[in-house]
């Protein structure tokens, strides 16, 4: 049986309705294609017990994913920690705080596996044999990583100057990696040429509008997890900007199929100084978005020069009263220590700028100390080790003797 | 004055399959109107009904996006080579 919830892809510019194809741009104006739901049948079919009566992974919110069938892909992926950080909240100065950790996503260690998995799955229902992406690193280690589990074929196309760990969790899968020498934007355009040429599934190219909406649980697992609350205010960083919009895209529909009662929240966005084109924008109080032509930042992760979901980004930003900041090198080494420090959790680069600049947001008073704070931590530190190269000091180094011991202590 | 201007494959239906073809006008505005002479249809794929320019279409004057010149009021010159192009989704 088909499934009826998921109807469509929909023009986000002018509504123009196409089938569930590997499509992602409308043909009339270029707009981005989007998954488009029957949430009246949503509505009917779903319930918190139903939802909690299911396996302890992200496809528990099943209905709202844009797959036919059952998920073949990713299956285990999600339900991450949502960490009550009470250290940390000390640390800033706030009342209530919580690191939702996708550091330890399963199986790659950052939120990309949500996204791959859906990707995925709709890649196989749409008969691909061969997967592929762009990808500044976090994503082409997951669809490495599920297309090896899965049986599928994959090439990850990636800066060539990434993090050694980034470029190794791919290489290990035995997929096919191809450093190019540019950055994330030029991988990006070459990967849409390859994908019109080749046919393959490229999940954030020509499988966009299905892998976009992976992002989604991480909103909804926020929401179950803070006992199906929406929090007043959530920090996520940005690299294209898409995280942030899905979080609101979750946010959203889980009032509107009746999982949580309507709320005021804050959507605020995350980037890193050396390529902040999205928090620039938002700053300067326009949804125009001028292209950094060459990203400079140890968050690499983030480095997308020209973000494809600015525009909706800031918007949402501005619709929820939220704002944006971005974060200097040294500021994000500071919260990647920060954060280990306190809460005992070791993020990347990417999950240093989401610290830092929710540390910004509080000082400058855009986020209230007095209300409930969910922070997004998107990758694991063990990725981009190379970032804190001369940032911790090195270990002591002494013989086996107990009276070395005990001097060392006594310093 | 006959100014080149490079046609994404999108759009190339429009334009007997030509990827680069010659129109006239002093500024971006005219130029579109000039391609909407010649190649019709081709203007409402690159603006709105209220005549901006689409969200997702850029177009380039000698590799500048006219959205950080003066728009559709970009002056043009003889010598000026003109894009059209996509914007392209990712990431």
């Amino acid at each position: 049986m088909s499934e009826p919830f998921f109807s469509q892809l929909k023009c986000r510019e002018c509504g123009a309705l196409y089938p569930k194809k590997a499509i992602h741009v409308c043909e009339y104006d270029f707009g981005p294609l989007e998954a488009d739901y029957d949430y009246g049948k949503i509505r009917a079919a779903i319930s918190r017990g139903k939802i909690q009566s299911r396996p302890l992974t992200m496809w528990r919110y099943r209905e709202l994913l844009p797959i036919d069938g059952e998920p073949t892909v990713g299956l285990k992926v999600g339900f991450t920690p949502l960490v009550k950080a009470d250290r940390l909240a000390e640390a800033l100065g706030v009342s209530e705080l919580y690191v939702k950790n996708d550091a330890v996503n399963y199986p790659t260690l950052s939120f990309k596996d949500r996204v791959v998995a859906v990707a995925l799955s709709r890649a196989r229902e749409l008969g691909f044999k061969i997967v592929a992406c762009a990808s500044t690193g976090n994503l082409a280690n997951s669809v490495a990583a599920n297309a090896a589990a899965a049986g599928l074929e994959s090439y990850v196309l990636i800066p060539y100057d990434l993090e050694r760990s980034k470029v190794l969790n791919s290489l290990v899968y035995g997929t096919r990696v191809i450093g190019i020498e540019g950055a994330y934007d030029q991988v990006n355009r070459l990967c849409s040429e390859i994908a019109g040429k080749h046919g393959w599934g490229f999940v954030n190219v020509n499988l966009r509008p299905y892998y976009a909406e992976g992002s989604k649980t991480m909103g909804f697992e926020i929401i179950e997890q803070l006992g199906w609350e929406i929090p007043a205010h959530t920090v996520i960083p940005m690299a294209s900007g898409s995280l942030l919009t899905k979080i609101n895209k979750a946010y959203r529909e889980a009032v509107k199929v009746g999982l949580v009662s309507e709320s005021k929240f804050g959507i605020y966005g995350a980037q890193a100084a050396g390529c902040n084109p999205i928090a620039a924008a938002q700053k300067a109080g326009t949804d125009l978005i001028r292209p950094v032509p060459k990203p400079d930042t140890i968050a690499k992760s983030l480095a997308i020069g020209t973000p494809a979901d600015g525009y909706y980004a800031v918007n949402v930003m501005r619709n929820t009263g939220g704002a944006a900041e971005d974060a200097t090198d040294s500021e994000i080494i500071d919260a990647i220590k920060l954060l280990a420090e306190t809460e005992g959790i070791f993020t990347e680069t990417a999950g240093g700028v989401t610290l830092a600049c929710a540390q910004k947001l509080i000082v400058s008073g855009k986020i209230p100390r007095d209300e409930r704070i969910v922070i997004c931590i998107t990758g694991n530190g063990l990725k981009t080790a190379e970032a804190l190269d001369g940032h911790l000091p090195p270990p002591a180094r002494i013989k086996p003797s107990l009276r070395e011991f005990d001097a060392l202590i006594a310093k | 004055m006959a100014i080149e201007v490079s046609i994404p494959t999108p759009l190339r239906g429009l334009t007997g399959n030509q990827d680069t073809v010659s129109a006239g006008g002093a500024d971006i505005g005219a130029l579109i109107d000039d391609l909407e002479k010649n190649y019709p249809g081709i203007k409402a794929r690159l603006v709105d009904e209220a005549g901006n320019l689409r969200r997702f279409v850029n177009i380039y004057v000698n590799g500048e996006d006219v959205r950080f010149l003066q728009d559709k009021a970009t002056k043009l010159s003889a010598d000026d080579e003109v894009s059209i192009v996509p914007a392209i989704a990712g990431g």
